[in-house]
């Protein structure tokens, strides 16, 4: 009876996150959904307790980071990288590509992968147009990125700030285990992008960008802070969102008084069905595993963390991440990763953050619901990035997971 | 007389000049532009797999208006630098099949090579303007954006 009402709820749950009806929040059912598992004891009062300290953290991280992004693109951080781009770019769309790769990996890492698709895309594509030179390569280098460049650090995406305290790692040892990674994707990004789009990127620039804008000096300034701040509270043991909290809060503090933001739309930055959306979705999920999935998927996943294992957990998680969506997948599979230890959940991180650019709007459900509403029925669009997700997916894949291994060999991840 | 000239980035300048050159100035002249929509798709799709986001921060919907506006920016300024008379047409859709669509009952179409351009060859064309020469239903004039490459680039005889 538990068994299947939690998997009813949890199929309740992400069918109303792809199909939004009504445009209504996703927390509309994942909460109430929540509630009743706790209620017919799907999950246990204790548990259900558990899992929403342990991810309170989590969200509240989540939430800053969010905050931080936009008060920076308040300050026109985002828009100077454009300027950035355009100048670096001296007309030539290969070296615009570049400089894309450049921004948005680290826009990616630092801001997480929503700052890159919601704050950045638009940017890149503006300083596409404003070069006279084609757009697609560069928007597309965004969309890959947003995905393959969120391995580096825990806020780089949310998966991994779900799976940080499965990981047991410090802030900073996550982010030297991953360093490696990191540039594997990204460079094999890279060297598929320039071949895909060798025409579009053959031609040369027909306009010129030479508008003067000053940088954003405060707001980099504090997200160097914010930074640092990172690594300083990692090693005195504090949980680094207080760093990313500081960094925003000091953001705010200067962009209210100047009217660049208002308190509304701080809190609309912070997204707070989406957390509630998350926490909801977690105590869901967790139902589900306590009652069955955890015993039929275990077969399914390696339980030591040689090479070969952790080439298979990380396509495992691939294949879950295109099925449904990455978030779902990875609250699935880490508690089945995290008893072999930290290679195997990093090995679950590299399938569910690279995994949806095998997909079309990140997975499979979205993109079949997205074709019955025919919000967009152009299939030569989707075969090119489909063909452009298999050719870079499972290649950026495998060089990450090997640069994994050999970053834990080299660091010395596999011991405690 | 009815000359449609593709417009397209960064090899535009070189069509606005055929039609300077090869055209006489009574000539109705057509600047056309297609808009692909698959960039502003790959923004929608991108927050689609975001799952749990509010739908107003799509950024897809940002990207079609920029790429409105740049379409609109790109034709007055080609229009600008031809100096005559002429007619600017956006289209959105599958380009190659737009141009076609565009070019039925013209006398004309003037567009660019737009491939590998340091040697003469098939390559010079990529894959919308392959399909854009191969499928023509009027006369096609297709241009170097570039100085041609020498004669000696042609490949050997096999």
């Amino acid at each position: 009876m538990a068994e299947s009402c939690s998997v009813v709820l949890l199929i309740a749950v992400l069918a109303w996150a792809v199909i939004r009806p009504f445009g209504w929040p996703e927390a509309v059912i994942a909460v109430p959904a929540a509630g009743v598992a706790a209620l017919i004891g799907a999950i246990t009062v204790a548990d259900t307790a558990s899992e929403l300290s342990k991810l309170a953290p989590v969200v509240g991280f989540l939430a800053a980071v969010l905050v931080l992004a936009q008060l920076c693109a308040a300050e026109g951080l985002f828009d100077w990288c454009g300027v950035w781009m355009a100048r670096v770019a001296h007309g030539r769309p290969g070296r615009l590509l570049l400089g894309v790769f450049a921004v948005a990996s680290l826009v990616t890492a630092v801001f997480s992968l929503d700052a890159t698709i919601v704050l950045l895309t638009p940017v890149v594509f503006a300083t596409a147009a404003r070069l006279g030179v084609r757009a697609r390569p560069h928007v597309y280098a965004c969309a890959h990125l947003s995905n393959t460049a969120s391995l580096l650090l825990p806020v780089s995406n949310l998966t991994n700030l779900l799976a940080f305290g499965a990981v047991g790692f410090s802030f900073v040892r996550f982010a030297s285990v991953m360093t490696l990674p990191w540039i594997a994707g990204i460079a094999v990004e890279y060297f598929v992008f320039r071949r895909y789009f060798a025409t579009d990127l053959s031609l040369a620039a027909s306009a010129s960008d030479a508008r003067p804008v000053a940088p954003p000096c405060f707001a980099i300034a504090t997200v160097a802070a914010t930074l640092a701040g990172f690594v300083i509270t990692s090693a005195v043991g504090v949980n680094p969102a207080w760093a990313a909290a500081a960094g925003a809060l000091v953001l705010a503090l200067r962009a209210l008084p100047r009217r660049r933001t208002t308190l509304l739309g701080i809190v609309s930055a912070a997204d707070l069905p989406f957390l509630a959306f998350v926490l909801a979705l977690a105590v869901v999920v967790r139902a589900v595993i306590d009652n069955g999935l955890d015993a039929a998927l275990r077969g399914w996943l390696p339980h030591n963390t040689t090479l070969a294992a952790l080439l298979t957990i990380a396509a495992v998680a691939a294949v879950l991440a295109n099925v449904i969506n990455n978030l779902p997948a990875v609250l699935v599979l880490l508690p089945l990763t995290a008893p072999a230890g930290a290679p195997a959940v990093l090995a679950v991180l590299i399938g569910v953050n690279i995994g949806p650019n095998l997909t079309y709007a990140g997975s499979l459900a979205t993109l079949l619901w997205r074709r019955i509403l025919r919000r967009h029925n152009h299939a030569a669009g989707l075969a090119d990035f489909t063909v452009l997700g298999l050719l870079t997916m499972p290649a950026a894949l495998v060089a990450a997971v090997v640069a994994l291994w050999l970053s834990l060999h080299v660091l010395g991840g596999y011991g405690p | 007389m009815t000359v449609v000239t593709w417009i397209v980035e960064a090899t535009w300048p070189a069509c606005v000049e055929a039609v300077r050159r090869y055209t006489t100035p009574d000539t109705d002249v057509v600047l056309l532009h297609v808009t692909d929509p698959d960039v502003a798709d790959v923004a929608h799709g991108a927050y689609a797999g975001l799952l749990g986001r509010r739908p107003r921060r799509d950024p897809g919907g940002q990207v079609e208006s920029l790429a409105s506006a740049a379409a609109h920016n790109l034709l007055d300024e080609a229009a600008a630098r031809l100096g005559r008379r002429c007619t600017n047409v956006e289209r959105t859709g599958r380009v190659e099949r737009e141009v076609v669509g565009a070019a039925g009952g013209a006398e004309l179409l003037i567009l660019a090579r737009d491939g590998e351009l340091g040697h003469l060859g098939p390559g010079s064309l990529g894959h919308a303007t392959r399909f854009i020469v191969d499928h023509a239903p009027c006369p096609v004039l297709l241009v170097w954006p570039v100085p041609p490459p020498a004669i000696d680039t042609l490949p050997t005889h096999p």
